[in-house]
């Protein structure tokens, strides 16, 4: 499998009276087609490696090393850390799109559904007909099972789930080769959840793009995940293949992390 | 549509209510105009009481007659625009005293308050954008124009305007010796030429609530995730600032604005007694001075429907620009 995103030795740090060290030396390698799991604890710089792999990190926020080169279809690498202004935007959403973890506000209110779709055809697809856009916003709804008629609707009158499933239509628009999944089903009921998740992965058979989905729920990154990463206090403890990650536990806190979720067979836990 | 129909239903009640009130408030209070014009006459001469039941047939005064009659009346008078005859300005009925004044303050307060809104909002979207630019820096000095008393801005600007540099007139609503009223080019750019003035004063001491809520809305709606959505999508700056973030944050402000229009036709008498304009406000002026009940209750029933009328205007135009008022039927 030939990688699609190499991240080596990235750091980033949040500025402040007491500078906070983020993400520390975290070197990750995607592969094409690949669900990449990435757990750990909150406030461990999951989404803060998220964003700074997509360069979208804000002030107090600083990148202080290392790079995310990806490796595009055609063959070329590009550093994301050397795109700035226009190529920036251009990159962005094109190769990398992202589904956010407040998913229930990721839409903006005011704004039709469709409005919100088209505008992606039309900043990054400039030369595609009318026609054409209305054509594709009804196709990639259908193919996350939210009907075409919800076009025209407001986010206000979806559901919470219905939402997710509009901001993954969204994310597949330009078929990127990377999508950036930030805790996309937490505030989502069980049920819901794992039609999304079988959704995501049915997508990604289909059209081959590689996952990095981010979450603190380690045994549902154990059903989908390819591979998984854990995070601590801003660096990568342990990075193995889901099966081997959950039978033969390297670090540590990779093992505490899956003793504390409950068993639905065997021993019951002391206290 | 049954949206906009219980919308109309509504302020068809608020305006029947407004009339009532309208129609009993000046019958409570002190104090009879008759009497009153019966005084100015008699300055002149003797005053039979032929003369006194005329007076009172012609100001709808008439006390012999029930109250929920005279109350008939005077709904059947104002639906057919007869709204009495005005004191001050005798033998003139109150409606044509309306039609002459209220279309100087229409124009003065009105287009005012929309450049001043306008500017307001812009400059504060700049500024909620681009945080700690200069922008940032104008807040501090337009909050003092605003925060000054109006008629001594308003007294300011005029003596150093018009009097000293004598670049605008220093009052009326046009140059009464050398163009005519009327649809003219000439009366139309003197009318524009005397209005400016008034008009900075009213934009330069209301600018800063506009530029200051929309600028705060503006922080505010920036640090929402469909902001960051949108940045990732990687739509143009441009977009993000007008359709994502202004688009949202202006909408506080709007209901603002429909107030603020409401009150164009009241918040007017200062500005028109400080530049001597012929507008409702002076109007309202004179008539209270001469306790002129028909002319007041014009007034009155003027900036209620202009306060109503505004109100349902801005209501319909944010079922337009916010969906989440609008109530699916």
């Amino acid at each position: 499998m030939s990688d699609v995103l190499t991240v080596t030795d990235f750091s980033v740090d949040y500025l402040g009276e007491q500078t906070v060290h983020a993400v520390r030396n975290v070197d990750l390698t995607l592969g094409r087609g690949e669900i990449l799991g990435l757990a750990g604890e909150s406030g461990c710089g999951k989404t803060t490696l998220a964003y700074g792999i997509n360069r979208l990190l804000k002030p107090p926020a600083v990148i202080t090393s290392g790079k995310a080169v990806l490796h595009s279809r055609e063959g070329t690498d590009i550093d994301l850390g050397s795109l700035t202004g226009e190529e920036l935007r251009a990159f962005r959403w094109d190769r990398v799109s992202m589904v956010f973890q407040g998913a229930m506000n990721s839409l903006n209110p005011v704004i039709s559904i469709r409005a919100q779709l088209e505008d992606i055809f039309s900043t990054h697809r400039p030369a595609m007909s009318k026609a054409d856009r209305r054509t594709r916003c009804g196709e990639l709804l259908e193919r996350v099972g939210v009907d075409r008629n919800r076009l025209k609707s407001y986010p206000h009158e979806l559901s919470g789930g219905m939402r997710q499933r509009v901001m993954i239509a969204m994310a597949m628009a330009l078929e990127p080769q990377i999508m950036i999944m930030d805790e996309p089903t937490t505030a989502l009921d069980v049920v819901v959840q794992r039609e999304i998740l079988l959704e995501i992965t049915r997508l990604r058979d289909e059209l081959g793009f590689a996952v990095l989905f981010i979450t603190h729920d380690l045994p549902l990154l154990l059903e989908i995940s390819d591979r998984i990463a854990v995070m601590r206090a801003g660096e990568l403890v342990e990075l193995a293949p889901a099966a081997q990650l959950y039978n033969s536990p390297q670090h540590a806190y990779t093992k505490l992390l899956l003793g504390s979720f409950p068993s639905l067979t065997g021993e019951r836990a002391a206290g | 549509m049954t949206y906009y129909l219980r919308k109309l239903g509504f302020y068809v009640v608020a305006l029947w209510a407004a009339l009532t009130l309208n129609f009993f408030l000046p019958r409570w209070m002190p104090g009879d105009p008759v009497d009153l014009m019966i005084a100015k006459l008699a300055a002149k001469g003797p005053v039979s009481p032929e003369i006194r039941h005329s007076l009172e047939l012609l100001l709808g005064t008439d006390s012999s007659r029930p109250i929920f009659l005279q109350y008939v009346d005077y709904l059947n008078n104002v639906a057919h625009g007869d709204l009495g005859v005005s004191v001050t300005y005798f033998p003139q009925t109150v409606s044509t005293t309306l039609a002459d004044t209220l279309p100087w303050t229409i124009a003065l307060m009105g287009i005012a308050t929309i450049i001043s809104f306008a500017i307001g909002i812009l400059l504060g979207q700049l500024a909620g954008w681009k945080r700690g630019s200069w922008l940032d820096n104008l807040i501090p000095v337009t909050t003092m124009f605003q925060a000054v008393p109006y008629f001594w801005l308003a007294l300011v600007l005029l003596y150093l305007l018009s009097s000293v540099a004598q670049i605008f007139p220093t009052g009326g609503g046009y140059d009464v010796n050398t163009v005519v009223p009327g649809f003219n080019l000439p009366f139309l750019r003197s009318a524009v030429y005397y209005g400016t003035l008034p008009a900075l004063t009213i934009v330069l001491s209301s600018i800063a609530g506009w530029m200051l809520g929309m600028r705060n809305m503006m922080v505010s709606t920036l640090s929402e995730d469909y902001i960051v959505t949108a940045e990732a999508k990687g739509l143009t700056r441009r977009r993000i600032m007008t359709t994502y973030a202004a688009r949202n944050a202006v909408l506080p402000s709007l209901a603002g604005f429909a107030i603020t229009l409401g009150f164009v036709v009241s918040g007017s008498i200062i500005t028109e007694q400080v530049f001597s304009y012929p507008g409702i406000g002076m109007t309202l002026m004179s008539a209270v001075q001469n306790s002129d009940y028909a002319l007041m209750q014009g007034v009155f029933l003027v900036i209620t429907i202009s306060v109503l009328g505004a109100n349902l205007l801005v209501d319909l135009l944010y079922a337009v620009i916010d969906p989440r008022t609008r109530a699916r039927a």
